[in-house]
Formats: structure tokens, C-alpha cells, sequence
């Protein structure tokens, strides 16, 4: 080893020591870089290809409501008939299109989850294509909104978090809610973590958005986790009734209770069967 | 029909002219319970097994009380707290079932002759009214309560001093508010934070079509190691001083006079307690600017100063006065410009 390194000092002063250290110093940067970088930042061609599908896609499905290049078009009234989606980003064309709000059956007042139209490569070739439209919020990754393995601590957080922000629209147990005008604040039953985490970066149709310098990534995962927690808890007190709170108790105790002790009312006061025998002796 | 004629010996009610001849009660038909003694027995065993069925459920109840695990890890079965569920089916039934029976025995084993009881008048006869108006004068003679005019006067003021007690114990109500309910901890220079996490807020953060529940900054600052709002009084002052901050296009909004200067570029911060009965209030529609009252559907366009659109409110939302301080952070202009909440009598 001292030899080694005996050797190596008495060569530091050649002319050529310092191009060898100059290769070498960028040999290992390029190597680590290669290795550690993410495998999106060199498929620029591919990229072109995914918007160039999307485009295509958008094209067919969207551009009647959205416009042609996706410049939003006004109705004579001034209302939107489709919205721009300059700037809306990845994340709210995978939210939309992948719980099957969008493309819309027909315009209304909102938007309805249904069946899925597109498959998933389709909709990351439209969320690419609307994403090259303007910069906005992209899909997030699957650490961002995988809650999976939240303490308890991060789940009563979460709690707090919800109540303070959703529960007026959702509902105190995630179930929803009505609002003016025809339009409801769905179910967040059944919603996968990931569209959740998009609803609350984009803030689709009504809904306000949380921005992630407002409600941190971190806190909107807390949030996923206390809402698989209530999705995922038993009903303690017996049927929940769809936890719509007086409305659907209100209602099964008017009909249900109150039937029932009408019906009883009405057994006590018939008159019973009547025999046409002679009296006993 | 007897019962029908011996009434009428009490009965003053005229029925001659009635034009309709009163039908009387039909005749009395016996049941099947009354004349056939099989019929009968299997009515009583029925009421009994009824009865009978009640018990086991009591039993069951009792059994499910112990058996059925509550508290932090409850049984749970088909996806029910068991517990609950099944104490109140057995309970119920046991209840339910007594009734059934009661009201079986009555139908087939009680006697169901029909019987009349005829309507009186309300009025007493003059005789007994002449009785009742002589023995309240007696008494009153009697009291000497006319002659001893001492024994009155005296009696009175004791029943007008037991008032007195009664207003000392409800001064405890008090004291009255003075003028906290027009002000909250709102100051100049305050930062606006998020609720529950107590971040400030800066306006890059906050895009167009977002909503912020948030509280003034004091609630999460500490004074010598220990908060400065806690327990009731931070409650209070919570009650009146919760905000919401909402971004919208500032070309959407339109201020009216003197509040031109109240927003950071679209950004507009009001009272989240609703102007009817002090509901708080978020459910906030960025596309039309409203934001709903969930307990009496008040509506308010926050585009337009807070204005009350629809519902019982009487009062527009009042709306907090934000700047940018020198660290870039959103901050109150000053405190509410008019009180909060709901209104009360001395605002009128």
C-alpha cells in the first residue's frame, strides 16, 4: 500500500496527471448520473410520440367541448361550454378521465363519476398531451399518496385535517353531501388513493383546490390515511344508514318507526273475527 | 241495548228531532275463542308461547351483555359492532313481544262486550255550584283574613321578599358581554395560518380557485414555554376569529367602495362564522364564488363582498382586511372592521 501510494505521489507532478483526473472525475459523474437519474429525463423522443397519441385521442373525444387545442370554448351566454385546460396539468386530466367524469355524457350541471372510457395508457398519452399545454400540477407518485403503513398519530392528523377542510362538503363520514343548484359533493367511498390525492391538487369542477404549499403532500397523505381507516372500520352502533346523518335516519324513523306503530294502532282497533256458532252454553 | 237506555236516565243531551234515527249498537256476535273450547285453548297457548319467546330474549339479552367484547377491540360480526346490534334486537324483542301478546289476549281471551258511556254536560248543576261558592265564603270568613289586615300585609310582603333570592342567583348569568362581542384577537400585522397544522401562508402558494381554512396566528404562538390561547379561552376566541381564505381571479371580483385595497391580488380572506346563528362555514363552489351555510342553506357570494344571495342570513359576511408583511407572509390589515357571528340585540 505505501508503495502504492509512494508510486502515485511520485507521478502527481506529470503533465498528464491532471487530464487523468479530469476523465476520471467525469467518468464517475457520468456513470452515477446514468444510474441514479430518472429514466424519464432521456425519453424526450418517446414523450414526443405519447403527446403526439394524446393529441390524436384529444382530438376525437375532447375537442367538441374543449376546442381544438384545448382553448376552451365559450357558449353565447358567456358561460364555458368546456373549460381551457391551458395550466389544469397531467394530474387533473388522470383524475377526470380515469374515474370517468370526463368525457361527459352530456353537458350538465356536473360532471358524474361512471365507467371508465379510456384505457390507462390512453389516459397518460391525453394527460401527457394536455400536460405540454401550460405547466399545472402532475400525477402524483405512488409515495406521494400511499399511505400504507401510517402510524396512528399520522391517521388522527389526517382526521383533523379532514374535518377542518372536507367534512362540510363530504360529510363527516366521507359519504357526501349535497349542494345548491343540482350539483353534490360525492361519496369518497370507494375512490382510489391517488384520485383523492388529485382531487384535493386540482380541485375539479366546484371543488376549491388545496394547493400542496397550503395542505403539504405529506398532510393530504395523512388525509388518505384516516379516510381508508373510516372506509375501512365496521359499523360500531348497527346499520349506518348510507352515514347520511338526519336525513336518512329521519326518514327510516318516519317511515319505518312510525309505520309500524300505525299499522299496530290499526291491529288493536279491527275488529276481530266473529264466529257464526251459537253462543257457549 | 241496555246499556243505551239506562244512560239516558243521567243524560240531558236532547236527541228528539235528531233526523236520522240513531242506529244503535250492533248486535253482539261471539268469536271463535268464545264458543269453541279448542279455539280457546289454542289462543291461551299461543299468548303463552308468545310470552314464553319474551323471556328467552330477556335471557339472550343478558347473555350477549357478557359474551359480546366492547371497548378497544369490540367483536365485530358481518362487519357490526355485535355488541350493539344484538343487545338492541333481544331487548327490542323482548319488549316488542310482550306487547304482541297483551294485545292477543285482548282481541281473543279479554272480554269484548261492547259497552256505552254516554256524554255528560260540563256543566255543574246550579246546586252544586250554590255549595261551592258558600263554602269558599266561609272560609274566607273564617280566615279572617279581611279582619286582620296585619296578617295580610305581612303575608305579602313575605311572598314579594322570596323574589328577591331569585334575582341575586341569576346575577350569576352575568356579567354582561360589555363590547367582546364586536372584537376578536384579530391585530394589525397578524399572520393568517392554516388550521390544524399553524403554517403561514404566502400568496404564491395560494392558487386561483383555493380555499383555506385557517385561524390567526396567536393560537399556535407559545410565551414562555406555554401557549398563549388554551383550553375554554382558546375555544372563545376560536369561535369568533376563524377565517377562510379563498383565491379567485381578481378580475372576477368586485369590491365595493373603500375595500378596493382589502385582497392580496385575488386573494380575499372572511369570517367562517355564518351571519345567521353562527355556523362555521367552508362549503365553498370556486366556480360561482358561493359559499353555503350547511345548517340553513344561507347563501354568500364571496366575489361580491360577502353578500347575502339566498337564506335566513340578514347580514352580509364581514370580510378581513389581509396584507403581505416584509417576510412575504399573508397578515391582517387590522381586527374585523364590524363584529362577527350572528346579530344580537344592542347591534339591532
Amino acid at each position: 500500500m505505501r508503495l502504492l501510494s509512494a508510486r502515485l505521489s511520485a507521478k502527481r507532478r506529470s503533465p498528464l496527471a491532471g487530464l487523468v483526473v479530469l476523465l476520471m472525475g467525469l467518468l464517475v459523474t457520468g456513470g452515477l448520473y446514468a444510474v441514479l437519474s430518472p429514466a424519464t429525463a432521456s425519453t424526450s423522443e418517446a414523450d414526443q410520440s405519447t403527446v403526439a397519441k394524446g393529441r390524436a385521442l384529444f382530438l376525437v373525444g375532447c375537442a367538441s367541448c374543449h376546442g381544438k387545442n384545448g382553448e376552451g370554448i365559450v357558449t353565447k351566454r358567456g358561460t364555458q361550454y368546456g373549460p381551457p385546460l391551458a395550466g389544469v396539468g397531467a394530474a387533473a386530466v388522470d383524475f377526470q378521465v380515469g374515474t370517468g367524469r370526463m368525457p361527459m355524457a352530456r353537458p350538465g350541471v356536473q360532471a358524474q363519476r361512471k365507467k371508465v372510457v379510456y384505457s390507462p395508457e390512453e389516459i397518460s398519452q391525453l394527460a401527457a398531451y394536455v400536460a405540454s399545454l401550460g405547466p399545472g400540477p402532475s400525477i402524483p407518485s405512488k409515495s406521494e399518496y400511499d399511505p400504507t403503513g401510517a402510524s396512528n398519530a399520522a391517521v388522527v392528523r389526517g382526521g383533523q385535517f379532514f374535518k377542518t377542510n372536507c367534512t362540510a362538503c363530504h360529510n363527516f363520514a366521507a359519504s357526501g353531501g349535497a349542494l345548491p343548484g343540482g350539483k353534490f359533493a360525492p361519496s369518497l367511498k370507494g375512490v382510489t388513493n391517488k384520485h383523492i390525492y388529485e382531487a384535493m391538487l386540482t380541485g375539479p369542477q366546484q371543488m376549491p383546490v388545496f394547493s400542496d404549499g397550503v395542505v403539504k403532500p405529506e398532510e393530504k397523505r395523512d388525509i388518505i390515511a384516516y379516510l381508508n381507516k373510516v372506509e375501512s372500520d365496521p359499523s360500531y352502533g348497527g346499520a349506518s344508514l348510507g352515514a347520511l346523518g338526519p336525513v336518512s335516519e329521519g326518514l327510516t324513523a318516519w317511515l319505518v318507526g312510525i309505520g309500524a306503530c300505525v299499522g299496530f294502532a290499526v291491529w288493536i282497533a279491527s275488529s276481530s273475527v266473529r264466529s257464526k256458532k251459537g253462543i257457549k252454553a | 241495548m241496555s246499556d243505551h237506555s239506562t244512560g239516558h236516565d243521567v243524560a240531558t243531551v236532547d236527541t228528539v228531532g235528531d233526523p236520522i234515527a240513531d242506529p244503535g249498537l250492533h248486535e253482539h256476535q261471539p268469536r271463535p275463542t268464545d264458543v269453541d273450547e279448542r279455539a280457546e285453548r289454542r289462543a291461551e297457548r299461543q299468548i303463552a308461547a308468545l310470552f314464553g319467546i319474551s323471556a328467552l330474549f330477556a335471557l339472550l339479552f343478558v347473555v350477549s351483555y357478557f359474551v359480546f367484547k366492547v371497548g378497544h377491540r369490540p367483536t365485530i360480526i358481518g362487519g357490526y359492532g355485535a355488541s350493539t346490534v344484538a343487545l338492541g334486537v333481544t331487548l327490542g324483542m323482548a319488549l316488542l313481544l310482550i306487547g304482541i301478546a297483551a294485545i292477543q289476549w285482548a282481541r281473543k281471551l279479554m272480554s269484548d262486550v261492547e259497552i256505552v258511556e254516554m256524554r255528560h254536560p260540563a256543566r255543574s248543576s246550579d246546586e252544586d255550584r250554590e255549595i261551592a261558592l258558600t263554602s269558599f265564603k266561609q272560609g274566607v270568613d273564617d280566615s279572617g283574613i279581611a279582619r286582620r289586615p296585619l296578617i295580610r300585609n305581612s303575608m305579602l310582603g313575605a311572598l314579594a321578599m322570596l323574589g328577591l333570592p331569585a334575582i341575586v342567583v341569576l346575577r350569576d348569568l352575568g356579567p354582561l358581554p360589555g363590547n367582546k362581542l364586536a372584537h376578536t384577537v384579530w391585530t394589525k400585522g397578524m399572520r393568517l395560518v392554516n388550521d390544524v397544522a399553524g403554517t403561514p401562508i404566502k400568496p404564491e402558494d395560494v392558487e386561483i380557485g383555493q380555499l383555506i381554512n385557517a385561524e390567526p396566528g396567536v393560537f399556535f404562538e407559545e410565551k414562555d414555554g406555554k401557549p398563549i390561547y388554551e383550553g375554554t379561552p382558546l375555544q372563545q376566541a376560536k369561535a369568533k376569529a376563524a377565517i377562510i381564505i379563498v383565491r379567485m381571479k381578481p378580475g372576477d371580483i368586485t369590491p365595493s367602495k373603500g375595500r378596493e385595497n382589502w385582497g392580496v391580488e385575488g386573494i380575499l380572506s372572511f369570517s367562517k362564522i355564518c351571519t345567521h346563528v353562527g355556523c362555521p362555514i367552508s362549503l365553498w363552489e370556486q366556480q360561482t364564488h358561493h359559499l353555503l351555510c350547511p345548517c340553513h342553506q344561507s347563501t354568500f357570494d364571496l366575489a361580491d363582498n360577502g353578500k347575502v344571495i339566498f337564506g335566513p342570513a340578514a347580514r352580509a359576511l364581514p370580510q378581513l382586511p389581509i396584507m403581505v408583511d416584509s417576510e412575504g407572509y399573508l397578515v391582517a390589515q387590522s381586527d374585523f372592521p364590524e363584529p362577527v357571528g350572528p346579530s344580537y340585540w344592542e347591534r339591532g
